[in-house]
C-alpha cells in the first residue's frame, strides 16, 4: 500500500473495502447525495480552501505545535512528541471538523445546524462555529451527559445553542446520535447534520478525515524538520476516530511508521465495562455504516463504558476498521487506571493537563515503548496526538484522585 | 395468501390493504402473537411484525418504546420468528421490518431460509438501501421472499425508479418527512409520491407513517393501494391498564381501519 492507494479510499459508494457505505433511510440519501457534491466541489475550489486555512490559522491556531515532551520521554523510554491539537480554540482538534462542515453549510445554502455531543465537546465546537457563521444551532446530548456536563451544557447556551436533552435508550452519546438522525429526517431541506467524527454514513468518513487530516500533515513536516527523520510509531486515540485518522492519514503510506489507535478499556476487555470495538466487538452495522460495533448475539447494540467520555461510543469509523483489517494499524485497548496513570503522569512531567481521552494515547505510548525500543535496539520515537485539553475533565480527575470529594 | 395476492384481491374488491406493524415480544412474545391474531381476526391484511432493536432511528417515541419495552424482556431474534410463524398460521401473510444489523448479524441467507420456513412472506428493510443490498438481493431470490424498500419525496427520479425496480410484493411510500408517529393530518405529499411510484411500476403502493384512525385510512386508502398504521396500533397495547384492555382496544381500532380502507372512494 502506498500513499496514493490510501487516498482513493472510500470509494464512489463510500467503501473502505467491505466497510463504510451508507445504511441510512432512503429519505436520507438525497442529503447526503448533495452534501458530497457541495464537499467535493468544495475541496477544488480554491475560494473554499482559503477561507477554510484562513479561518483555521487566525480563528482556531493551527497548525499545532509539535513538542518534544522531554521529562515525559525520560519516564517512558521513548522520544515522544506530543501534537498540541489541545492549543487549538475550543480546545481540541474538533474545530477542525466544525469549521470544515459549517463553511460547506453556508455554501449548501442551509441555515440550521444539529449535532450530536457526549461529553459536549463537540457540542461546544459545533455552537462555536455557529456563532461564528451565524447559524440556527441543536445539539441533542444523552440526559444523562447533560447532568454530568452541566459547565458543557452552560458553554453552548452562551454562545446561543438550543441542548435538547435525549431520554430515550441509555441517554448517552448513542441516543444523541439515534435522536438527531430523526431530527434531520425530519428537517433535512433547511438543516445540515454537523455530525463529529469520521463515522457515520458517506460520505462523512472520508470529508470528516480530509478536514482534520492536517494534523497529520503538519505532524509529518515537523518532525522531520525537529529531527531530520519519520517518527517509529503514531499513536491517538479512538473513539469515534476522527482525531487518530487525522493524524494517521499522512502517515499511511509511510511504511516504516508503525499506526497505534487506543481504544477505551474501561475496567478490561475480559468485562462488561469497556468501548474496545476491535479487542472486544464483531463487523456490524450502526449509525450508517458498516464497522466494528460491540453487539450481542443478535446483533443489539451493546452499551459502552469508558472514563473517557469521548471514547465512550460502541461503534468506531468505517476507515479504522478497513487499517485493523489490513494490519496498517493496529488497535489496542488502554484502560481507565493505564490511561489515569499516564494523565497524572503528563500533568506532573510537563505541566500539560491532557484531555482523558488523549490521555489514552500518552498511556498507550507508554505501554508500546518497551517492546518498541526491544524491536528497534534503540529509543523509538512516537507521536502522540494530543488531541484536547483536560479542563473538561478537571470533575472526573480531581474524584478519580480523591482530590475533590466526588 | 401472498401478499401480492392479497393486493389483488383488494383491487378486485375496489378497496385498499390494511397494513397494521406491531414489534414481536411487545409486551412479551405470546402478548405479541395475542395482539397481531386479534388484528388479523378484525380483518388487518396484511401483519407488519417489527424485529425489536436497539437502535431504531426511523422511530418514533411509540415504537421506540415497545421495542425497548420487548428488549428489557429479553426477545431474541428467534422469538421474532416464532412469533411470525404463529402469526401466519392464522393465513394473513406477515412481512418483517427489521434494521439491518440483526439480520446481518444473524446471517443474510440463513435469516431468509429461516424466514420462508417460519412462513414470512418478506422483509421491509428501513435502513437498507438497494445499493448495499446484494446478499439481500440473492438470498431474498434463493428463498423466495418479498423485499420491500422504502421511497421519500426527497428520492429523485433514479433513485425511485432503480428502489422500485429491486422491490417485490409491494413498494413502501414515506409519506412525510420524518419518523413514525400518529399524526393530526396525513401529508398532501403522500398522493404526490404515489403517483411517481405508479408511473415506474405495476407494484402495490403502501403509504405509511401517520395513521391513526379508520377516516385517515380511508383517505389514504382513496390514493394508495396499502394504508400502514404502526404508531396508532402498539398506543393500544401500550396505553392500556391490562392485557384484555389492550387487546379490545387493538380489535375495536383495527376493525375501524378494516372499515375504513373499505369506505375508499376512488
Amino acid at each position: 500500500m502506498n500513499a496514493s492507494a490510501a487516498g482513493l479510499l472510500p470509494d464512489v459508494s463510500g467503501h473502505f473495502g467491505r466497510y463504510g457505505g451508507r445504511f441510512v433511510p432512503e429519505a436520507l440519501i438525497a442529503a447526503l447525495d448533495q452534501l458530497d457534491a457541495a464537499y467535493r466541489h468544495a475541496m477544488a475550489d480554491e475560494a473554499f480552501q482559503a477561507e477554510f486555512g484562513r479561518l483555521l490559522r487566525d480563528y482556531a491556531g493551527v497548525p499545532s505545535l509539535l513538542y518534544r515532551a522531554d521529562r515525559f520521554s525520560a519516564a517512558a523510554g521513548a522520544r515522544i512528541f506530543l501534537k498540541r491539537e489541545d492549543l487549538n480554540h475550543t480546545g481540541a482538534h474538533k474545530v477542525r471538523n466544525v469549521l470544515g462542515q459549517a463553511l460547506l453549510t453556508k455554501r449548501m445554502g442551509k441555515r440550521r445546524v444539529i449535532a450530536e455531543t457526549g461529553a459536549g465537546q463537540h457540542g461546544v465546537a459545533t455552537a462555536t462555529a455557529a456563532a461564528l457563521m451565524d447559524l440556527e444551532c441543536v445539539v441533542y446530548m444523552g440526559e444523562v451527559d447533560t447532568e454530568r456536563q452541566a459547565l458543557n451544557v452552560a458553554r453552548m447556551k452562551m454562545l446561543g445553542a438550543t441542548v435538547i436533552p435525549v431520554k430515550t435508550g441509555s441517554r448517552t452519546l448513542k441516543d444523541a446520535i439515534n435522536e438527531a438522525l430523526r431530527d434531520w429526517v425530519s428537517s433535512v431541506d433547511e438543516t445540515h447534520y454537523l455530525l463529529g467524527t469520521a463515522a457515520g454514513p458517506h460520505p462523512f468518513p472520508g470529508m470528516v478525515r480530509d478536514f482534520v487530516r492536517g494534523i497529520g500533515v503538519e505532524a509529518r513536516q515537523q518532525i522531520l524538520d525537529q529531527t531530520g527523520a519519520l517518527p517509529d510509531a503514531v499513536a491517538a486515540c479512538v473513539g469515534g476516530g476522527s482525531n487518530a485518522i487525522g493524524i494517521f492519514h499522512a502517515f499511511v503510506g509511510d511504511e516504516g511508521v508503525r499506526l497505534y489507535g487506543f481504544e477505551g478499556g474501561g475496567e478490561g476487555v475480559t468485562t462488561d465495562r469497556h468501548s474496545a470495538r476491535f479487542s472486544g466487538g464483531s463487523p456490524g452495522v450502526l449509525h450508517g455504516a458498516r464497522t466494528y460495533v460491540l453487539q450481542d448475539e443478535d446483533g443489539q447494540t451493546i452499551e459502552s463504558y469508558s472514563i473517557s467520555a469521548g471514547l465512550d461510543y460502541p461503534s468506531v469509523g468505517p476507515e479504522h476498521a478497513w487499517l485493523h483489517d489490513t494490519g496498517r494499524a493496529r488497535y489496542l485497548p488502554v484502560t481507565d487506571a493505564e490511561a489515569m496513570d499516564a494523565f497524572q503522569l503528563l500533568c506532573r512531567t510537563e505541566g500539560i493537563i491532557p484531555a482523558i481521552e488523549s490521555a489514552h494515547g500518552l498511556g498507550g505510548a507508554l505501554a508500546i515503548a518497551p517492546t518498541l525500543a526491544a524491536e528497534l535496539g534503540r529509543e523509538p520515537t512516537i507521536i502522540v496526538n494530543l488531541s484536547g485539553r483536560g479542563d473538561k475533565d478537571v470533575e472526573t480527575a480531581g474524584s478519580y484522585f480523591g482530590i475533590l470529594a466526588s | 395468501m401472498s401478499v401480492t395476492e392479497v393486493f389483488e384481491k383488494a383491487r378486485a374488491e375496489g378497496r385498499a390493504v390494511a397494513i397494521g406493524c406491531m414489534p414481536a415480544g411487545f409486551p412479551t412474545v405470546e402478548g405479541s402473537i395475542a395482539a397481531m391474531v386479534a388484528m388479523a381476526e378484525a380483518g388487518i391484511d396484511v401483519i407488519e411484525v417489527e424485529l425489536p432493536y436497539s437502535d431504531p432511528v426511523m422511530d418514533g417515541p411509540v415504537i421506540q418504546k415497545a421495542s425497548d419495552i420487548a428488549l428489557a424482556g429479553g426477545v431474541r431474534t428467534r422469538d421474532t420468528l416464532r412469533a411470525i410463524e404463529a402469526v401466519a398460521r392464522t393465513g394473513v401473510p406477515v412481512v418483517l421490518m427489521t434494521y439491518w444489523n440483526p439480520i446481518e448479524r444473524y446471517g443474510v441467507d440463513a435469516f431468509a431460509r429461516d424466514l420462508a420456513a417460519a412462513g414470512g412472506a418478506g422483509l421491509i428493510t428501513p435502513d437498507l438501501i438497494p445499493d448495499e443490498a446484494e446478499e439481500w438481493l440473492a438470498a431474498s431470490d434463493a428463498h423466495q421472499l418479498d423485499r420491500t424498500f422504502l421511497v421519500s419525496p426527497s428520492s429523485t427520479d433514479q433513485r425511485l425508479a432503480m428502489t422500485v425496480a429491486n422491490c417485490r410484493g409491494f413498494v413502501y411510500a414515506t409519506a412525510v418527512m420524518g419518523v413514525t408517529g400518529a399524526r393530526e393530518q396525513t401529508s398532501a405529499a403522500a398522493p404526490a409520491l404515489v403517483a411517481r411510484v405508479r408511473a415506474v411500476t405495476d407494484l402495490p403502493v403502501g403509504v405509511g407513517l401517520g395513521v391513526r384512525d379508520g377516516a385517515q385510512a380511508a383517505e389514504v386508502g382513496s390514493f394508495a393501494d396499502g394504508v400502514i398504521v404502526g404508531s396508532a396500533l402498539v398506543r393500544c397495547v401500550l396505553e392500556a391498564p391490562d392485557e384484555a384492555a389492550g387487546l379490545a382496544s387493538l380489535r375495536a381500532l383495527s376493525a375501524d381501519l378494516a372499515r375504513g380502507v373499505r369506505a375508499v372512494t376512488r
